[in-house]
């Protein structure tokens, strides 16, 4: 437990909107190693994003309402934090990197600047030594320090993700929330980054929180994976146990659907259906009305958690008892 | 008999500020009819600009185009009209490129009122047959896109995109907005779309795995030239640019125990302005030499196998060597 940087316990979150509530996370509990990168992966409207601004306490409220659950971090649950005591903790201890560079930054404060605000603002140190200290980010980012007094839009779309991580990383957090970091990216420039990302974390030991729908990037980047379908985890284990024992059937649904490099099949295999309507709350398994395994007892009752071997968990009737 | 489409020596110039934008840069190529070509790069490669220059929705500034044989590059108006039966066009993003105004029918019917041919009933009619072949329940007619989720707004798309019956459709993109189980619904309706229709399609797209499923034939564009083509089992099998050997080492692949090693690519796309003579991609190249300043030729090292690089004869013989 003491390695725990980050425990999640039966988080449930809502959006209440004048027509509907929408079911966003329900009941999410996760366990964040040191050190460790973790990646989180769904379809969109999966709740993955929703889940990593509670942990920030930054989703916008109403409509969002964080109803139950708590988050131990650094010894004291989130939840219980003042505002005050949270803006200690975002971008120094907790960073987030956004999804779009392109909107992520200011577009009328120089990069520089940027970064340096995030140094100063938790550290009580001399302006010169903010700069130095946000140039230092900027080259070990790859940029060199000279473009310090220029404006995101003299940057391009990779060079501007580059900066975004710079300035999560400036206060040298203890974990790092990356929600889908190269998905704007062209591949080439994803895998400068996630080198780069790769590189950083090891170098500051950064625990890591990956959120992403792209099942390769997981593949090349993360040591445990968290499966998440219509705000549940479905399956969690270790890169190897979602990779090679694939046991939820949504899992298997998500690798069947991908188109394969190194097969000649001519046909995918898709899930059938569309994601849960999040507005509805079904008595049984939320996947139940996509699986092709349902039973009537998937309908009905809700599935429980099934550690089908040490540390690989799977939320599905149909796993229980087997191995 | 001549091929369904082809290109010839295209280019399409931009008048900028800066200088001139060659977006697409003496491209050649052939597409027979029911077969698929597609199109990858990086974005700001031009791939975009040829599918639209090929469909007359952007003036083309030098070259020529044969349609089953018939020079269309420079069609008067009514040529251009029926054109449009022949030739059609899938966006990338269904969010932005159906009416918000018009219904499901509406959309789909357009482009037959358009032509005139039948009558408002004979059009309702065949509207709801091609809701029917794209898979969209009848009950949507009347729904308007803002109902809709991503796929069946896509399925739309592809409807309106089918209602004249074309010979030839550029997709541009069409997945890329797409979760991935979504995604393989789409395309293995494309491709059975093809089977029963024997539509040619152009599949512009930078998802690298996506373009080896759905291609015959796969050419590989760099800062609006053609770096290589060859049918898509040998470009894959066989890379021999060096930028598609980059490109492809980048893709991110779904499979923990695939460790082999990137190629990670210096620098970023050089500014399609003005660009100097020589190959393109040789800020970025490990092989470049002076050799690379000089204008480059496409040569073809393989059978049916094309690469624009004076190395290649080299680079073919390295690969021999240490295999």
């Amino acid at each position: 437990m003491p390695d725990n940087v980050l425990e999640i316990r039966d988080l449930v979150v809502e959006y209440h909107t004048d027509d509907a509530h929408i079911y966003a996370v329900n009941g999410v509990s996760l366990n964040v190693k040191k050190g460790e990168t973790i990646g989180l992966v769904g379809e969109t409207g999966a709740g993955k994003t929703t889940i990593a601004k509670s942990i920030l306490r930054i989703l916008q409220s109403p409509p969002a309402k964080i109803c139950s659950g708590s988050i131990m971090f650094d010894g004291a649950d989130l939840m219980k934090l003042s505002e005050k005591e949270m803006q200690h903790i975002r971008g120094n201890k907790i960073a987030m990197i956004f999804q779009d560079p392109m909107t992520a930054l200011n577009p009328i404060e120089t990069v520089g600047f940027q970064i340096e605000e995030a140094i100063r603002l938790h550290n009580k140190i001399s302006r010169v030594e903010a700069v130095r200290r946000a140039c230092e980010m900027l080259e070990m980012v790859g940029i060199p320090a000279e473009r310090y007094k220029e404006y995101p839009h003299q940057f391009s779309g990779g060079m501007k993700q580059r900066v975004v991580i710079a300035m999560a990383l400036a206060c040298k957090p203890m974990l790092l929330l990356a929600d889908e970091p190269t998905t704007a990216l062209d591949v080439t420039i994803q895998a400068q980054v996630l080198e780069m990302m790769n590189d950083l974390k090891t170098k500051l030991n950064t625990s890591v929180i990956l959120i992403t729908h792209d099942l390769g990037v997981v593949a090349n980047m993360c040591d445990s994976v968290a499966v998440v379908y219509a705000g549940e985890i479905v399956e969690y284990g270790t890169a190897e146990d979602i990779f090679d024992r694939t046991a939820h059937p949504y899992t298997v649904g998500l690798f069947n659907s991908l188109p394969r490099l190194n097969t000649t099949e001519r046909r995918l295999k898709p899930i059938k259906g569309l994601m849960l309507d999040p507005t509805i709350k079904p008595p049984g398994c939320r996947f139940s009305d996509r699986c092709p395994e349902a039973t009537e007892k998937c309908c009905k009752q809700p599935p429980p958690d099934v550690e089908v071997s040490p540390g690989h968990i799977v939320k599905c009737w149909l796993r229980g008892g087997s191995n | 008999m001549p091929p369904l489409l082809e290109v010839k020596n295209l280019k399409k110039y931009f008048n900028t500020k800066g200088g001139m934008l060659h977006a697409v840069d003496d491209i050649s190529f052939t597409l027979d009819a029911g077969k698929t070509l597609g199109v990858v790069g990086e974005s700001g490669c031009g791939k975009t600009t040829l599918g639209r220059t090929i469909l007359h929705l952007l003036d083309v500034t030098s070259g020529q185009i044969l349609f089953e044989g018939k020079d269309i590059t420079y069609p008067k108006k009514k040529e251009l009209m029926k054109l449009r039966e022949d030739m059609q066009i899938i966006f990338q993003d269904p969010y932005s490129s159906l009416d918000p105004r018009q219904s499901v029918k509406e959309t789909i019917m357009e482009p037959l009122l358009i032509q005139g041919k039948l009558s408002k009933a004979e059009c309702e009619k065949k509207a709801k047959e091609l809701m029917d072949t794209v898979g969209l329940a009848a009950r949507f007619e009347n729904a308007y896109p803002h109902e809709l989720d991503g796929g069946r707004r896509q399925r739309i798309g592809i409807a309106r995109a089918l209602a004249l019956g074309p010979k030839f459709i550029v997709c541009d993109e069409p997945v890329s907005a797409l979760d991935v189980s979504i995604q393989a619904q789409i395309i293995n309706l494309l491709l059975d779309l093809q089977e029963s229709l024997g539509i040619a399609y152009m599949f512009v797209t930078h998802d690298l795995s996506v373009v080896k499923y759905i291609s015959n034939d796969i050419m590989v564009m760099y800062l609006g030239q053609m770096v290589e083509k060859a049918s898509s089992d040998e470009l894959f099998a066989n890379p021999i640019h060096p930028y598609t050997q980059a490109l492809l080492s980048a893709i991110p692949i779904p499979d923990i125990h695939n460790k082999t090693k990137r190629i990670i690519l210096k620098g970023e796309l050089t500014s399609p302005i003005n660009p100097k003579p020589g190959c393109r991609f040789r800020p970025r190249c490990i092989y470049a030499t002076e050799e690379c300043e000089q204008p480059q030729v496409l040569t073809e090292p393989l059978p049916n196998h094309f690469v624009a690089c004076c190395k290649c004869s080299e680079l073919l013989n390295n690969r021999r060597n240490t295999q």
